[in-house]
């Protein structure tokens, strides 16, 4: 299974990347592909989008999708 | 209908002016109403001498036009207008606009402000101080 993964403002610096490619077996959820590219538990704030829609941590992954990390929203 | 994510300064005085002439028909919208949003130079008592708006490409605009589309389908609105800039912004820069227009006043502004609430809420942006002693990002918004 191949994901593709990115990271936004204060998460991409912390992970030092803003896209990271994973390609893993035993993969399913977002919370997976989480654990698999920063080693750590998701902090709660965190927010997930697959594929460029908000999805929970808990949310099915497939090969192929973009998966997005990144903290609480600011704009306005 | 227009949602723009844009780099470039914006004046949303004209811009509005503009879309009226050029979208809207004339004697249908009898209540326009806009929100306009403007970086500070102050935040959390520190002076703020530059901001970097950051953004999601493709999910930033598809949230946008979503709201925007559920906001129009919701208070019957004739047209509504989402501007907002990314980049490096200045104290005096205006950030975002809102523009909605409809028959009466209550669906104008009932839209606007719930537009605005959403966005700042779901809209895949963030924000980077530069201050006189290094840079922060911005962790929250404003409860308004």
């Amino acid at each position: 299974m191949t994901i593709n993964v990115r990271f936004f403002a204060s998460l991409r610096e912390r992970i030092g990347h803003a896209t990271v490619t994973v390609e893993a077996d035993g993969i399913a959820t977002a919370r997976d592909v989480w654990k698999a590219v920063s080693g750590e538990s998701p902090d709660e704030e965190m927010l997930v989008a697959i594929n460029k829609e908000y999805a929970g941590l808990d949310r099915a992954v497939a090969d192929g999708d973009e998966v997005a990390f990144f903290p609480p929203v600011t704009g306005g | 209908m227009t949602v723009e994510i844009r780099e470039q300064p914006f004046d949303p005085w004209q811009m509005v002016s503009e879309y009226r002439s050029k979208h809207l028909v004339a004697g249908k919208s009898g209540a326009s109403a806009v929100f306009v949003g403007t970086m500070r130079d102050f935040n959390e008592g520190d002076e703020v001498q530059a901001m970097v708006l950051e953004h999601y490409p493709g999910m930033t605009e598809q949230q946008l036009k979503d709201m925007r589309d559920q906001a129009v389908s919701k208070h019957d609105l004739e047209d509504a207008l989402v501007v907002h800039r990314v980049g490096t912004v200045y104290p005096g820069d205006d950030i975002v606009l809102v523009a909605t227009f409809s028959g009466h006043r209550k669906a104008a502004l009932d839209a606007c402000r719930e537009m605005m609430e959403v966005l700042k809420s779901s809209a895949p942006f963030w924000k980077k101080e530069t201050l006189g002693a290094g840079e922060r990002w911005v962790e929250k918004n404003t409860p308004g």
